[in-house]
Formats: C-alpha cells, sequence, structure tokens
C-alpha cells in the first residue's frame, strides 16, 4: 500500500514576529496567507484545495476560511482532540488519512496564532498586575471536562505551562541526575541553528550557556531561556495524494508513518493530572506511540537523518528524545551533551529551523514544514542527503508525530 | 478562618457535577480520595467510571493529608496581583491513598527546604466561609514520629 501514501506537496508562512507585534492583521488574514503561500508552493491554485484542517481549538474555522479563500467545495474540514502543541502532526496525520481514503484530494493544514488580539495562554484571565474588584472567593460551575479538570490544578496557581511541564522535568533531574546545564545546552544549539534562519524571530540574538544560565527563573527548574517564545504569525502545509504529487512544482516528501494517542490514564497530561503512572511521570508520554510510529514507518531511531521536535520546553525535548529511542532513558542529558543535535556533527541534528525557542511558536506547525524544508534540501542549516526525518508534536500532553521521507 | 497563604483574586476552582462532592468534602476540611467499591482501586480527580475495572459504583474516602512531595516547582511569576514570591506547586504523594497523587502548594518552606520525598502534612486555607483549599507544608521530625508511632499502634 505504500504508493497510496500521502504526500506533502507545499510549505508556506506568514512573517513571524514576536507575542502581540501584529495587530493591523487578523489571525484568519494570516491564516488565509499561509495558506495561500502553500498552495502557490505546491504549484497547485486555489481551486484545487478542497479540505482544511487545524488544532489547537483553533479560533479560524475551516468552514469560514473555505468560504474566505472561494474554495470551490470543502469535502473535508477537520479539527483534533489532542490539546494544544499535541495536534500538529495529528492534523496532518488525518489530513493523509483524508487524501488516502478518498474524503478529499488536496487538504491544507494551517495554523495561525496573533495572541496579542485575544488572550495570552497561561494567564487563566486573571491580572497579575491590578487585583480587580474585590470578590468573596467561592467555587465556580465547570461549562466543559478541561475546566473541571483544571479545577484541579488552577486554585494552586497552575495555570502557567511553564511551571506546569517544570514538574515532570524536575523529577526527571531527581531521578536521573539531569542539570540546567544539560537543557541549557539545547537552547543554545537550537539557537545557534536559528542565526541563519531569517524566518526566525531570534535569529539576530545568540545564545550562550553563560546567557542561559544567567537568565531569570521562571518555574524552577525552567529558566527564561528554557521556555519557547510567544509569536505571531501562521504557516500551512499541503498534503495530497501521490497521483497528484507527481507534476506539481517541487519534489514531493512522503508521510511515511503518522501516529498520535496518549497512553491509559494520561489525561490532559501533568498539567493536571498527578496520578499519571510512576513510570511515565518523567517521560514526554510518547514512548508508546513512538513505538508505533517506528513500527510502521518500517524505521527506527538509527534510521533518521534529522528531527523536528516540539520545543515549548527544554525538559520537554529532552524526555522526548528518550521516549523516540535515540538513548536509553534517564540519558538524554548526556545526549545532549554530546553535541547530538548539532547540525554540524550530530548524529541527531534536531530543529534545524530554531524550533520553538528561537524560529517561532505556532504551535509545532512551523516544525512540520522545516522537516518538509529538510528534505526538500531547503533549510537553512541543511543536512547533507537528508532521507527521512521525524517530526513530533508537544510531549507531556496527547501528542502525534510523524515519519516524513524524500521520494 | 485559618490563616492565609494565597490572595483572595488566585484563581477559583471549578467543578462540575462529577467533582463538586470533593470540593463540598473541601468545604468541611474532609481531604478525599475517590474509591471504587468494586474493586477498591482510588481515583483523583473525580471521574464517573473507575478506569480499572470499570464499575461506577464509588465511595469517598477521607484520607490523613500525610504524603511525601513526589515533585515540584518554584514559581517566580505571579498568577494573582500580591502573591508572594516565589511559591511553590507540588505534586504530593499521599499516605493511606493506594498511591495518589494530587497537586497543591507547600507554604511554609524555605526554597532550600523544598526536595523530593519531603514529608508533608496538609493544612487547609479558607479562601472564604464556603471554599477551603488544600494546601501542604513540610512535616517536622516531631509529627513524623507521633504518626509513625500511630501506626505501629494500629498495627
Amino acid at each position: 500500500m505504500s504508493s497510496a501514501r500521502a504526500q506533502i506537496v507545499g510549505v508556506g508562512e506568514s512573517a513571524y514576529s514576536r507575542w502581540g507585534k501584529i495587530g493591523d492583521v487578523t489571525e484568519h488574514a494570516l491564516a488565509c496567507q499561509a495558506i495561500s503561500r502553500a498552495v502557490e508552493d505546491a504549484g497547485l491554485s486555489m481551486d484545487d484545495v478542497d479540505g482544511l484542517a487545524s488544532f489547537a481549538d483553533d479560533r479560524n474555522e475551516a468552514i469560514f476560511l473555505a468560504a474566505e479563500l472561494g474554495l470551490p467545495a470543502l469535502r473535508f474540514g477537520n479539527m483534533v482532540w489532542m490539546p494544544g502543541g499535541g495536534g500538529g502532526c495529528a492534523a496532518v496525520s488525518n489530513a493523509a488519512m483524508a487524501v488516502e481514503t478518498g474524503q478529499a484530494e488536496v487538504v491544507v493544514v494551517y495554523r495561525s496564532l496573533c495572541q496579542g488580539q485575544f488572550f495570552r495562554f497561561g494567564t487563566g484571565g486573571v491580572s497579575a498586575d491590578a487585583p480587580g474588584e474585590p470578590q468573596v472567593p467561592s467555587l465556580q460551575q465547570a461549562n466543559s471536562l478541561l475546566l473541571a479538570s483544571m479545577g484541579f490544578a488552577m486554585p494552586y496557581g497552575l495555570l502557567m505551562a511553564a511551571a506546569a511541564y517544570a514538574l515532570p522535568t524536575r523529577r526527571h533531574m531527581h531521578l536521573y541526575g539531569t542539570t540546567s546545564e544539560q537543557l541549557g545546552m539545547l537552547a543554545v544549539t537550537f539557537r545557534e541553528h536559528a542565526s541563519r534562519n531569517p524566518r526566525a524571530v531570534m535569529g539576530g540574538r545568540p545564545l550562550t550557556l553563560e546567557d542561559h544560565q544567567a537568565s531569570p527563573m521562571i518555574a524552577d527548574p525552567h529558566r527564561l531561556f528554557d521556555c519557547c517564545l510567544e509569536s505571531d504569525g501562521a504557516c500551512a502545509v499541503v498534503v495530497t495524494t501521490p497521483e497528484r504529487a507527481r507534476d506539481l512544482a517541487k519534489p514531493a516528501v512522503e508521510i511515511l508513518a503518522s501516529e498520535q494517542g496518549a497512553p491509559k490514564g494520561y489525561g490532559f497530561g501533568p498539567f493536571t493530572n498527578a496520578n499519571i503512572a510512576d513510570e511515565l511521570y518523567a517521560t514526554g508520554g510518547c514512548e508508546e506511540m513512538a513505538n508505533r510510529l517506528w513500527a510502521k514507518a518500517g524505521v527506527g531511531p538509527a534510521d533518521i537523518d534529522v528531527a523536528q521536535l516540539y520545543d515549548h520546553f527544554t525538559g520537554c525535548v529532552l524526555m522526548q528524545i528518550e521516549d523516540y529511542g535515540f538513548c536509553p532513558r534517564g540519558e538524554g542529558g548526556a545526549f545532549i551533551e554530546s553535541g547530538a543535535l548539532a547540525w554540524q556533527g550530530g548524529s541527531l541534528p534536531t530543529n534545524t529551523h530554531g524550533g520553538s525557542l528561537s524560529e517561532a511558536y505556532i504551535h509545532g506547525l512551523n516544525h512540520v514544514v522545516e522537516g518538509v524544508r529538510s528534505l526538500r534540501g531547503e533549510s537553512t542549516s541543511p543536512v547533507e542527503g537528508a532521507e527521512l526525518c521525524l517530526v513530533t508534536s508537544a510531549a507531556c500532553v496527547p501528542s502525534s508525530a510523524l515519519v516524513l521521507g524524500r521520494k | 478562618m485559618s490563616r492565609r497563604f494565597f490572595p483572595d483574586n488566585m484563581p477559583p476552582p471549578m467543578a462540575d457535577a462529577t467533582t463538586l462532592p470533593w470540593w463540598q468534602a473541601a468545604a468541611e476540611h474532609r481531604l478525599v480520595v475517590q474509591e471504587c467499591t468494586a474493586c477498591g482501586h482510588t481515583r483523583l480527580p473525580p471521574s464517573p467510571i473507575c478506569p480499572e475495572c470499570r464499575s461506577d459504583a464509588a465511595d469517598w474516602r477521607e484520607v490523613t493529608g500525610h504524603g511525601e512531595v513526589y515533585t515540584y516547582t518554584l514559581v517566580h511569576r505571579p498568577i494573582a496581583a500580591g502573591q508572594e514570591l516565589p511559591y511553590a506547586i507540588v505534586v504530593i504523594a499521599l499516605e493511606g491513598a493506594g498511591g495518589v497523587r494530587i497537586i497543591s502548594n507547600l507554604v511554609d518552606v524555605e526554597p532550600a527546604e523544598l526536595a523530593i520525598g519531603l514529608p508533608v502534612e496538609l493544612v487547609w486555607e479558607d479562601m472564604s466561609e464556603d471554599l477551603a483549599i488544600p494546601r501542604f507544608r513540610p512535616r517536622h521530625n516531631s509529627g513524623a514520629v507521633a504518626e509513625s508511632r500511630r501506626s505501629r499502634t494500629e498495627s
């Protein structure tokens, strides 16, 4: 059935900027821009597009975008359950399923973020600057399962992702002796990759390990430079059938395998769930899924030439490296310290665009874009002859991943 | 009213009908976990059916509030105005709760004292007459000795 596998044929993005910098263009206009550029990159026309997919409670609903973009018909409109950054690869996976089963022929996966126009993640709508009107503290009605679950985190001030994912990372440090310097090396490596990427928000801002160690503590062990950027911007990828992919503008990249999901009892992950199984707690929660992914792709971690790993926080990347089997459990720190993730000389060049730590935070769909570019030879930190790329979505939440291959 | 550790404008808990009984018990200063009456599996947060045996029969088991720090983070950014910094968010492994853990805060603790494995005890914070939040503080030796003596007597 390998000939029936879906292909990625186009990628595109808007300009990326720091959080709140894009105020004069709406988030959905930015989505339209990224989608248009990805379709153009593929050598297709908007008249060819019949499906749209996104994730992470996207505010820019496919039904409206389909009208705005003038799609002849919307045959497939899909939203992923895997939360936040966990769903980017799953949205691509769903698009692949749609084209492989004939639900649609050309599906564009998109993500647009202008947080400054809405609210900032991690605040829960509470102002830390002004106390507001005095109110008697009282139990509130949860209008969703997520909010009922957050009820066991919010009253403790656990609203900021930097604090939530510090919890499994701190336990990893306790169990295996992982150090802040090892986490810092990861951030420094990705920043170095960003230095060649004109799209990267932090492209002109070199980072040293000393800078990392001197940066303010946000939520121990997370210092400022362990945390990803908050960005405004949009990106998109075009998924189609092998038949349509054959004669397009650029070489197609094949989706060799995709997986999504969560292990038993995981819920939203450590953000709201203190009762993740002990053997899973200090991991990214992706090991089972990774094993399924490798089995499906018919390749293993040793075969991967370049990786784009979701990097909301340095510790979550470290735990993913172990989950996906690039090194044994507990040895992620030493693996990073060995220089393995570096573009030049590393055994696993990772986040060649700079990642969410240094390119932009577009909920990791930009990692899929970079995965495609790294196999097309279009990356600004190119890995010579790369044929296989692992792309992951956020770990420590229900997640998803892709193995991409050059045709 | 109890001692206060956090300001009034901390984000309030939200509950639905499944989790409401837990918060009602908290308002009475009872820390409970949900226990499946069919297989004995304990769970938190409350949920409609037992994830192990899928029975919907459950009861509330009150626990002592003793436990130890399973993991922690010391947070340097405020969530609510007027909040003292830094503050500790912890996961506590509760004793006598069938392995159940709970997210909470550690109060009355020096940052240097914060460590995985630190023995802790429950302290209720009455945010108002109707809302009590369970937090934890280090359980110092005297308490630990008293507790171990009590468990010996019980066994």
